[in-house]
């Protein structure tokens, strides 16, 4: 994949010649500093933005090249996504906010599906609450509990960690990592804390739009020191 | 500040734009009604400078109740003796209504349609073919009649004039001085003098008026002196300039209507636009809480935060009234020559200005409006505290008990100002008790917005993106509130003349069926210029005597001085067949025959007068001397007459001695159809007479208040259309407002089109919200009027349940059409940059 903004001279190479596979049913996570390109890489990934050259597939489908309705129809059905931030619609309830891509496509809740998502995460008693009577955590787990709903092909997550304390943050990856190993659930994830990404079965290690480097089984630690070592080749801080 | 003020003016264009769209039609419509008034005032004025150029002075009998008396031939011989007159020359006036080739009377905008007597050698005419009349069966027509009746010289013309229809020869076609058809749209017909005598005024020998021209040297006011000394107290001399001014102003007094109308217009369109206005600035501050809070922090006072909002109403006020007054200009030029040449008329409109008044009330009215509505969102800004720069944006929801009881309060003063200016006859307190209402109502709408926009929105929610649409328009009580009120107000006001004039409708039916006892009705078209249809006693006769009739009571009204105060009095020829077929119960005294010298009196009358059997009255009628009555029975206070009844003898001295209505009763058993064919042919000669049957003549009497509301729901489908760009706007910022939810929406899967359903509900809940808040307030608007009006005989309440339901519907449609723009900006916005959006 390439990816670059604007044109001529002011071109700004975002993705510089990225191949890469995700395993099914893996927890994949993404690292890079600022500026690696690790958020446009998942942007091009899940069809919220385009490739300049390259093909991305999910799945079956070929996502390059599909029209805004092939896109949204995408993202409904076969992507689940959990953001940093502004995950809820504070107008509904938490059961409302996971059930929501359900009830935009018109698809019928499987109700067993959503107790044992709902029970991983812990929400039973939390269901009727608005966002706004929720913990922040509470929020990311339910941010989770819709992006799983639907059994989508693979589950994006941008930082979701990065605005939680680190107990929150933690029930949340330990929500992520249950997932992808008792469900088979396909994730990546987006990050920039060497803690969070030592939850994932996989961490890719981006730098000026190149994949530079990447762990199997990674701890805390080894990604710390393949981060460092990260910083002191490309010269960033 | 300045500097920041005005930058942030300049990066919300388009929202402040659809605002300030509410009072540039609001200063249009108060700048085209100063505009158009001017204009015709100096185009009438010119107008009847040049008709009496020819004029000196003119003489006219004083007036004998409400009509002008006839001046006699011999005080044209008089006024020939006087010193300085060159010429004195007896006019003839009246009503003379043409029948047109295909057999209908000819009808104008309003323009009267006159008869005159035919002078030679008038210098005001223009003879344009053939000659003047100088038999009696011919007749000269104006050029305006002959080109819109398509007559020619040598055609047969029909007259309906106080006589029935008679045929005339036209020999002659005139047109005026410049070349015009008609003066104003007028149609005239010219009759020999004794001719005109007898059809316009019912006698030979007698002139309307005498038009005296002076001889060299002697001024105007000067000959009215010595024509005045000459004639005495009888008769009125005015000169031809003050004639002229006499006939404009009054003309300007006709048209202060059109003022009324359009600063109505103005006055609503205004009234909306606070409600837009206020919303917009409480939106913006809101939305700009940390932009503002941060210029706080870095340490501007509160005065100036506040300042920056006033100032920027300031400017939009500015530019709206700049356009409004352009644009009320245009429109004020428009409808002038629009009236210039309605119906065929030929006023020459002198050149459009723009009056001084026009400038100063549209920049009043445009910058008072919009600094008064961006004073509550102003203070709201300077209460901003600077640490609100820190916080995240959600401010949370303000409590209601504030707005809600000065809601309750003002809607209690409202309410007051109503039931005081309906007891005290006052307009202005009413229409400002009505107004206050608005507000109260408008500050309470929020606590309702709550469970109504549920249960309305419940209706539109059977798939996800109607339940998100439903939730937003719940989620902001009182933007949703303020939005829906703007519409509540056109939709109220049109609810409640419909539910008066509904009520009406079924009083007056109800009265029909079970109060009058007439089977027929005869009754002549009003006309609008003077002239109304009449027919001659004679007719009465003949009816009386028509096989199946039981008995017939004729009926002419007209003004007359009881006591010297001025009243509306009928004479009828039949007391007995009056009682029997209104019903009327005697209060006092016998309800029978009248003598010449008694009159019939009802209840109320005679209580406001402290009248009695045997009281006695001065009555001085339209022609005749004044004459003293004495009260022969009272009758029972009834809805369906009151007022002073006169014997059939006065008949002759109204000022039009004939005969305006009849009611016929027919024989029991006898079929009302078969006598109202025997009687129709009567009137053959009369087509401005119908015979109806009861029903038929309710329904024609009601049928009025269909024009009337007609002509309300177009004016206050003003006032919907400045709703409708209120609620374009609230949908546009909450767009903005929302971009980064709308964004999280399209990421999870949601297509372009189910956005734009979202908001599409939004769109309709709010107004059908305001529909629904309207068509209440407007029923109670409605109801406290009839309830008021009791009295003046509307004693049912009836609601137009298919009206209030079209205007829901209305509401709907306008929901649908709101939502346009903004769900295509909605469904357009990019995902990634929404989601990304700060």
């Amino acid at each position: 994949m390439w990816k670059s903004y604007g044109s001529g001279d002011a071109a700004v190479t975002a993705l510089a010649g990225v191949s890469v596979e995700f395993e099914r049913e893996h927890f994949t996570a993404i690292m890079g500093p600022s500026g690696s390109g690790k958020s446009t890489l998942m942007h091009c990934l899940a069809g919220l933005d385009d490739v300049t050259d390259g093909e991305v597939w999910i799945g079956d489908t070929k996502v390059t090249g599909l029209n805004d309705k092939g896109l949204t129809e995408l993202r409904r059905d076969q992507v689940g996504f959990v953001f940093q931030q502004f995950n809820l619609l504070p107008t509904l309830t938490a059961e409302e906010n996971i059930t929501l891509p359900l009830a935009i496509g018109g698809r019928k809740v499987d109700r067993a599906w959503f107790d044992t998502v709902i029970d991983t995460v812990g929400l039973r008693d939390r269901l009727t609450h608005r966002p706004t009577q929720l913990s922040g955590g509470q929020q990311q787990r339910v941010a989770c509990a819709r992006a799983l709903v639907s059994r989508p092909e693979v589950v994006f997550a941008d930082e979701p960690t990065g605005n939680l304390d680190s107990k929150s943050g933690a029930e949340v990856l330990g929500f992520l990592q249950k997932s992808a190993r008792e469900f088979g659930q396909t994730i990546v994830m987006v990050t920039h804390d060497p803690n969070a990404a030592s939850y994932a079965d996989r961490v890719i290690f981006l730098a000026d739009g190149k994949i530079v480097n990447e762990i199997l089984d990674p701890t805390a630690d080894a990604v710390l020191e393949t981060m460092k070592h990260l910083d002191t080749a490309v010269g960033v801080s | 500040m300045l500097r920041a003020t005005l930058k942030s003016l300049l990066s919300r264009k388009i929202r402040l734009v659809l605002s300030a769209l509410a009072v540039v039609l609001g200063v249009m419509f108060v700048a085209g009604s100063f505009v158009l008034t001017d204009t015709l005032d100096r185009s009438f004025s010119n107008l009847f400078s040049n008709i009496y150029s020819g004029t000196d002075v003119s003489v006219t009998a004083k007036a004998k109740a409400n009509a002008a008396g006839t001046v006699p031939a011999s005080v044209v011989d008089e006024v020939r003796g006087v010193d300085g007159v060159a010429k004195a020359q007896g006019q003839v006036n009246g009503s003379a209504r043409p029948i047109g080739k295909n057999g209908k009377v000819m009808t104008t905008a309003g323009a009267p349609r006159l008869g005159a007597s035919w002078v030679d050698g008038d210098s005001q005419l223009e003879m344009r073919d053939g000659t003047g009349p100088k038999a009696d069966n011919e007749v000269a027509i104006g050029a305006f009649l002959a080109s819109t009746g398509g007559f020619k010289v040598g055609d047969d013309i029909e007259l309906i004039t106080l006589q029935p229809k008679q045929k005339f020869k036209v020999v002659g076609i005139y047109g005026f001085p410049g070349g015009r058809d008609s003066l104003g749209g007028e149609l005239i017909t010219s009759f020999t003098e004794p001719v005109a005598q007898q059809l316009m005024l019912g006698e030979k020998g007698v002139y309307t008026d005498i038009n005296v021209t002076a001889a060299g040297g002697v001024a105007q006011d000067q000959l009215r002196d010595r024509v005045s000394a000459k004639l005495g107290s009888d008769y009125e001399a005015k000169t031809g300039a003050q004639l002229a001014k006499d006939q404009a102003d009054q003309i300007a007094e006709g048209l202060k209507f059109f003022n009324y109308i359009l600063l109505a217009f103005a006055g609503i369109a205004l009234f909306v636009g606070i409600f837009i206005i206020l919303n917009t600035f409480s939106i913006i501050v809101a939305q700009r809480t940390r932009e503002l809070a941060l210029l706080r922090s870095m340490g501007a006072s509160r005065g100036q935060v506040m300042g920056s909002v006033v100032l920027e109403a300031f400017v939009i006020g500015l530019i709206a009234s700049v356009v409004g007054l352009g644009a009320g200009y245009g429109v004020g030029a428009l409808l002038a020559n629009f009236f210039a040449t309605f119906g065929g008329g030929s006023l020459q409109l002198a050149s459009v200005q723009l009056p001084l008044s026009a400038v100063i009330s549209s920049f009043s009215v445009g910058l008072v409006v919009t600094m008064v509505a961006a004073v509550m969102p102003a203070l709201r800004a300077s209460r901003i505290a600077p640490v609100a720069a820190m916080r995240e944006a959600a401010t949370p929801d303000r409590p209601l008990t504030r707005p809600t009881v000065a809601g309750a309060v003002i809607l209690a003063a409202g309410g007051a100002a109503m039931a005081f200016g309906f007891t005290n006859q006052s307009l202005a307190l009413i229409f400002g008790g009505v107004m206050a209402a608005f507000v109260g109502v408008a500050l309470l709408t929020p606590l309702v917005s709550k469970p109504m926009v549920s249960l309305i929105g419940r209706l539109l929610s059977w798939s996800m993106p109607g339940v998100l649409g439903r939730r937003n328009s719940a989620r902001n009580p009182r933007r949703t509130a303020i939005t829906a009120a703007a519409l509540m107000v056109g939709i109220a006001l049109i609810t409640g003349v419909s539910v008066v004039l509904t009520s009406a409708t079924a009083s007056i039916t109800k009265l029909s069926d079970t109060q009058i006892k007439s089977d027929l009705i005869i009754a002549g078209e009003q006309a609008n210029d003077g002239g109304s249809a009449t027919f001659t006693t004679d007719v009465l006769d003949r009816m009386k005597s028509t096989s199946g009739v039981k008995s017939v009571v004729g009926w002419a009204n007209d003004g007359a001085l009881i006591n010297d105060e001025q009243y509306w009095v009928a004479a009828v020829t039949d007391v007995d067949a009056m009682r029997e077929q209104f019903g009327l119960q005697t209060k006092s005294g016998t309800i029978a025959p009248l003598r010449e010298d008694q009159v019939g009196v009802s209840e109320e009358r005679a209580t406001e007068k402290n009248l009695s059997v045997s009281s006695t009255m001065k009555v001085q009628l339209s022609r005749g001397e004044p004459k003293t009555y004495t009260v022969a029975f009272i009758w029972a206070k009834t809805p369906v007459m009151q007022g002073v009844v006169l014997p059939s003898d006065a008949i002759k001295n109204l000022r039009i001695p004939q005969l305006g209505n009849a009611f016929v009763q027919v024989v029991p058993g006898q079929s009302v159809v078969d006598v109202q064919k025997r009687i129709e042919p009567l009137f053959a000669d009369n087509p401005e007479i119908s015979v109806q049957d009861r029903s038929a003549f309710t329904k024609q009497q009601t049928s009025q208040f269909d024009t009337v509301l007609l002509m309300i729901q177009i004016l206050l489908a003003l006032a919907i259309l400045i709703a409708v760009l209120g609620v374009i706007n609230t949908l546009a910022l909450s767009v903005i407002e929302r971009t980064r939810e709308l964004g999280l929406l399209r990421a999870i899967g949601m297509k372009r089109a189910q956005v734009m359903r979202m908001i599409t509900v939004e769109s309709i809940v709010i107004s059908v919200f305001g529909a629904v808040l309207g068509l209440a307030v407007g029923s109670a608007l409605g109801v406290a009027t009839v309830a008021a009006l009791k009295d003046q005989g509307i004693t049912e309440f009836a609601f137009p349940w298919l009206q209030m339901g079209q205007y829901l519907v209305v509401a709907a449609v306008v929901g649908v059409i709101a939502a346009i723009l903004p769900a295509i900006r909605a469904a357009r916005l990019n995902v990634l940059d929404a989601i990304a959006y700060e």
